[in-house]
């Protein structure tokens, strides 16, 4: 399978944005492990940015990132992650503990694993398919595979939203994300105008790629939005090459990046 | 409007639900009228103080744990898995394809909402509240974490191709035929096995209950005094490949689609439902006119069936335009929820196969308001084409057309 990249949204402690992230990549900036910025997505409306979840939000900025402002109506979006939005995940089953089980309405419908791409849906005004998958540590590899797989099929632009966020305790315990990440990829078939050039996919074996510097090979291990780094690094430096991703059981995702 | 797909036949297929285990014991009770769903006495002993008043579709046999090397993947969700796998030679159907084409070229695709919730429910109910820990024999990435649901079948199945979890909501499970056909199609695999599995839980029970979703009384689809859902849970696989020949029960289409309306109302035009039927149509290349049954997602709640209803007329016509019988089958199983899509996938193909329409049960008053032509009594008639419709919240939207293979 071949598919173009169109456009790149990066958020991590230290990579607020793509291009910052790059220049990072490249070696031109050293990596800070700075909080990222709180991020209100202006595609929302003021109500619903408002009462948006942390999951929803680190969504929004990676996916409104890659859109930059150009009309998303067409766009198939593929949105994937390991666990949906823990926090809510945390707080109604601490609700179904009590004899009560008080569990509030918004949180139950935001608590689905598509929550995020289905305001994304409503935000943009698309009727396009849209999936959400779930991939545990795998969720890039999945899901880049998912959207590639709707590019070469449909012929069509997919826009693939990875993202997760840490749960509070005690669920943290069970699943200690050591950050919130997410990133976006805008995908198009091969043949056009590829901005920053083709990756070709194929499920295969082999040891997944790492990075050197052992600051970001602790963030690509922190979330697994972030196992897109080994990718991103060769973007940003133009660099020709290949990347096997882990997709957490079964093959691996085999890449060849050609700027 | 998408491309005409290759038919991918079922080699093999079938569905656990409180309706019975494997396929024989759906088509029983569809043919005789009867429901799975019980009062709440009955969910309680599964899921320990559930204080609410309401029907449930719970799968019988699901008491005994995993044990030996599936210890640690022992939950209700993968309990119900494990069920399913085991009816209708479904297991045995996989292991014969792994040997002819390998295990590395058949994929698993699984649609669930809740994976192994009801794990972390327990969990939290034991856990230590002074010290804020849940108990050490809580595991998360092989119970309630969503992959868990497709990792644990592919490791049943012996396979070694990819394990990819669809997680819509009320629509997953008939997504994985979508994400399968494409998969086939641009030769990553082979085959695939496809299929669904939701369990039952307090976080569902309780969530749709806050959304004053749930009925009080049995689910009663397409009824003028219809109240909301009632909560099944169950499982289904099909083992999907290209047609080996004439006549073989197949995928013919699949449609998607977003409302972009609302996170749990659907658009009460059924907008995007339609665009949903009339995409896989077009990728079945059949007319509207071909279909024969629709098996709905009707739901039951007064949204869902009012907006279904305006879709279905859309694309196939109202009863007084010669608009084919449809109904839910909710009123046998519940809504369950991210197995719906295959459990209903399989009843669409008994329809195909035995050429019979479910009628819709629990149905007392059919709601004036609707105009599409809802079956009330049992029809046996030939049955080429079937569709079955899935929507998940979020306005995510598809589905699926099944017939014979040309």
């Amino acid at each position: 399978m071949r598919v173009a990249i169109e456009a790149i949204g990066l958020a991590a402690p230290g990579l607020p944005d793509w291009p910052s992230a790059a220049r990072v990549l490249r070696g031109e900036a050293a990596h800070e492990a700075v909080e990222l910025p709180a991020y209100a997505p202006p595609l929302l409306p003021p109500n619903e940015r408002r009462r948006a979840t942390p999951a929803v939000r680190q969504a929004f900025r990676v996916a409104e990132e890659a859109i930059a402002g150009r009309d998303a109506r067409t766009l198939a979006t593929v949105f994937a992650g390991s666990d949906a939005d823990m926090a809510i995940l945390h707080r109604i089953c601490a609700a179904v503990a009590e004899p009560q089980k008080l569990v509030s309405p918004t949180d139950f419908h935001n608590s689905v694993h598509n929550a995020a791409a289905g305001y994304w849906g409503i935000a943009v005004g698309s009727t396009a398919p849209s999936t959400t998958l779930a991939g545990y540590d795998g969720s890039f590899a999945l899901g880049l595979f998912e959207a590639a797989l709707q590019v070469v099929s449909d012929a069509r632009d997919v826009l693939l939203v990875v993202f997760d966020v840490p749960a509070p305790p005690p669920l943290f315990d069970a699943r200690p994300l050591a950050c919130a990440a997410s990133c976006a990829l805008w995908l198009k078939p091969e043949g056009g105008a590829a901005p920053l050039g083709h990756l070709d996919l194929a499920l295969g074996d082999g040891a997944e790629t790492t990075l050197d510097a052992p600051a970001l090979e602790a963030l690509r291990l922190a979330n697994p939005a972030l196992r897109a780094l080994p990718l991103l690094r060769r973007v940003a430096r133009g660099e020709a090459g290949a990347v096997a991703l882990p997709n957490s059981g079964g093959r691996a995702l085999q890449l060849h990046w050609q700027p | 409007m998408p491309a005409t797909i290759a038919p991918l036949e079922l080699a093999a297929w079938t569905a656990t639900t409180a309706l019975g285990h494997g396929r024989g014991a759906q088509l029983a009770a569809l043919r005789e009228g009867r429901s799975g769903l019980a009062q709440t006495p009955i969910a309680d002993a599964v899921l320990g103080d559930c204080g609410l008043q309401t029907w449930v579709g719970a799968v019988a046999g699901l008491d005994t744990p995993l044990d030996g090397a599936w210890a640690e993947w022992d939950c209700r969700n993968n309990r119900l898995a494990a069920l399913a796998l085991a009816q209708d030679g479904f297991a045995a159907a996989v292991a014969g394809a792994r040997a002819r084409l390998g295990a590395a070229r058949i994929g698993v695709f699984i649609g669930t909402s809740t994976s192994g919730v009801l794990s972390t429910e327990l969990a939290y109910r034991a856990r230590d509240r002074d010290a804020n820990r849940l108990p050490d024999s809580f595991r998360h990435r092989t119970t309630h974490n969503p992959q868990a649901a497709a990792e644990f079948v592919r490791l049943q199945l012996g396979l070694d191709s990819v394990a990819l979890a669809i997680c819509t909501a009320c629509s997953s499970s008939a997504k994985v035929f979508a994400a399968a056909s494409r998969a086939i199609a641009a030769g990553v695999c082979d085959a695939a096995v496809v299929g669904g599995v939701d369990s039952l839980c307090l976080t569902t029970l309780y969530g749709f209950n806050a959304l004053q979703l749930v009925s009080s009384e049995i689910c009663r689809p397409a009824d003028a005094q219809r109240r909301g859902i009632s909560i099944g849970e169950g499982a289904g696989f099909a083992l999907l490949m290209p047609a080996r020949a004439p006549g073989a029960l197949a995928l013919l289409g699949y449609g998607e689609s977003s409302d972009a309306y609302h996170m749990s109302t659907p658009d009460p035009q059924g907008r995007g439902a339609a665009l949903a039927m009339r995409d896989a149509l077009a990728r079945a290349g059949l007319p509207a006119a071909a279909v024969d049954y629709v098996n709905l997602h009707g739901t039951a709640t007064p949204a869902n069936d009012a907006s279904e209803d305006q879709g279905v007329c859309a694309v196939f016509g109202a009863r007084d335009e010669g608009g084919p019988p449809c109904s839910s089958t909710k009123g046998y199983t519940g809504h369950t929820l991210g197995a719906a899509g295959i459990v209903e996938a399989v009843y669409a193909c008994l329809a195909v196969e035995h050429g019979f329409v479910p009628p819709s049960l629990n149905t007392r008053t059919l709601d004036p308001a609707l105009r599409a032509h809802y079956a009330l009594e049992a029809q046996s008639r030939p049955l080429r084409i079937a569709a079955s419709n899935s929507f998940g919240f979020g306005g995510n939207n598809a589905c699926l057309i099944f017939g014979r293979a040309a």
